[in-house]
């Protein structure tokens, strides 16, 4: 028989175990609720015509979000040839050179521009590029998500980069090849599953984002691939249409949901295989 | 007289206050094993990697001085070319974890964009694992990652990778400090072996490995060479009391 003080432990132990169990699987729940309810809202409306045909006006049937989700790869693509460049050589940067004054003031600006509200980028991008440009274009809605993806790719190179041990370094060094070489194919090659995974996990956060989105693409009911002509995109035609009278558009804005989140979905388990694949062991 | 490969004259170096070294002079004879001994801090990696300028990487250390690499004044020449010249093997084996045992040991001229053809690699690849006697151990693997080789196989390849560059001097910086017993006499038949192609510099503070393979000895302590000469007078009738108390174990 055991003293009823080591049961109360034993009963304590199990009952903090089961606790912990339960609150891990209420934080799936919602996730879970989300995929259901998009899908069994969207799905019946997904077929091949939904995927490659353009939206018709009100009170036809039919029609498909085919020039929207072609507006979301152009938008995502800019956003990534801007700020891919950029963010892999300021996360290059932090992690060389870990004290400095233009270091702590980069880094500073990288979390301020992480917290800039989404809407803020949307209108700076607009009196940069739509204001000066006079017009509506995807190049501004691009580079709005590009100043988005930016933050979470500098940050990512730079937490990447500096857990490669400095031996690494010093073995390049040693055998005569230049800082630029060692950078560039010692250093970035042994930090390459991180460093991809930070720029698929922001092109996954942006991939959704519909604020920046509205005065910059601004959106369009045309197959536009024009980069500097307003251009369509899933998440703002999902706003456009759910906001509508129409109940044939708000099915449509189901329809445009369930793409999206499947994509976002997609990404981020392509993530996981990329970061699991390209792993360099140390 | 041994003639002599890399000639170090009042050399001294500082991180930012604090000096490490001062005024050494040594000569390294040319196909030699030159070991440098001395307690933890003594500064005895340091002189060894401002032998080929690796120091450089800490930002607040400057050097003055002169060490000559045959006649050529290594602090006038580019550190990329000196570093070709003069290998390097560190205390921790570390092949590139990317790469292939193969590509390893072709690094330095992969690295470099030095551009060569198949059969020229092929060959370079194969006398360099000769020479680090690895070649048998891994010919049938030579394009399997380099990571998966145990420490004191790791340690080969890199002395293997040092190699393939053709240098004239090789530097070790405690290459067996973080091997087993059984990896380390490897390591150190083949540092022996070595001495005809390479004139070798090792630092050790394992005097028994000192005594073992050199045949050059160096005292180093609290940044001052204090001893230099042939091993077998350094180690069996040192002139310096300083000397005599560290092979003895009075301090270190």
């Amino acid at each position: 028989m055991k003293e009823p003080s080591i049961r109360r432990r034993i009963i304590y132990d199990k009952s903090f175990k089961i606790g912990i169990i339960l609150l891990t699987f209420c934080s799936i729940l919602p996730m879970l609720f989300i995929l259901f309810f998009i899908t069994s809202k969207g799905i019946s409306v997904i077929n091949w015509r939904f995927l490659t045909q353009l939206p018709r006006p009100v009170g036809e049937i039919g029609g498909g979000i085919s020039n929207a989700i072609i507006g979301t790869l152009i938008l995502i693509g800019i956003g990534t040839a801007f700020s891919v460049p950029v963010g892999i050589l300021a996360g290059i940067f932090l992690s060389e050179n870990r004290k400095g004054k233009l270091a702590s003031l980069t880094r500073l600006s990288v979390e301020t521009l992480q917290g800039v509200p989404s809407i803020v980028i949307g209108i700076i991008a607009y009196i940069w590029l739509v204001v000066s440009m006079g017009s509506f274009s995807a190049l501004s809605g691009g580079v709005a998500l590009g100043l988005m993806m930016l933050p979470v790719i500098i940050t990512a190179t730079e937490q990447t980069l500096k857990l490669i041990p400095g031996s690494l370094k010093e073995a390049s060094l040693a055998l005569g090849v230049s800082y630029p070489r060692t950078i560039l194919k010692v250093i970035l090659p042994a930090g390459v599953s991180g460093i991809a995974t930070g720029i698929l996990l922001s092109i996954a956060r942006v991939a959704g984002e519909t604020a920046p989105l509205l005065f910059t693409a601004f959106g369009s009911p045309f197959m536009n691939r024009n980069v500097l002509k307003p251009i369509n995109s899933l998440p703002l035609m999902i706003f456009n249409y759910a906001t509508s009278p129409y109940p044939d558009w708000h099915t449509l804005a189901w329809g445009a949901s369930f793409i999206l989140i499947i994509l976002v979905l997609g990404l981020n388990l392509f993530t996981k295989v990329v970061t699991k694949r390209w792993k360099v062991q140390f | 007289m041994e003639s002599t490969v890399l000639k170090i004259e009042k050399f001294s170096a500082f991180f930012g206050e604090n000096q490490v070294l001062k005024e050494v002079s040594l000569s390294i004879p040319q196909n030699r094993i030159t070991a440098i001994m001395g307690p933890s801090g003594c500064g005895k990696t340091t002189l060894i990697r401002c032998i080929n300028r690796m120091h450089e990487l800490i930002s607040d250390a400057r050097v003055s001085g002169k060490i000559f690499l045959d006649q050529e004044d290594i602090y006038a020449t580019d550190p990329i070319i000196v570093r070709r010249q003069i290998g390097m093997v560190f205390q921790k084996p570390n092949p590139f974890p990317m790469m292939s045992i193969y590509d390893n040991v072709i690094a330095g001229y992969n690295l470099n964009g030095i551009r060569l053809s198949k059969d020229e690699k092929d060959k370079i690849v194969e006398e360099s694992l000769r020479k680090a006697a690895l070649w048998e151990e891994v010919k049938g693997a030579l394009y399997r990652r380099g990571t998966f080789l145990s420490g004191g196989q790791q340690q080969r390849l890199c002395i293997a990778r040092a190699l393939a560059m053709g240098p004239s001097v090789l530097l070790l910086d405690e290459p067996t400090s973080a091997l087993d017993p059984k990896a380390t006499s490897h390591i150190e038949e083949l540092i022996v072996q070595l001495k005809d192609t390479v004139s070798i510099i090792l630092v050790t503070h394992n005097m028994a490995q000192a005594a073992r393979v050199s045949d050059f000895a160096a005292f180093v302590y609290l940044g001052e060479l204090v001893e230099f000469g042939p091993s077998g007078s350094v180690f069996t009738a040192p002139r310096d009391k300083r000397t005599e108390a560290y092979l003895t174990g009075k301090f270190g």
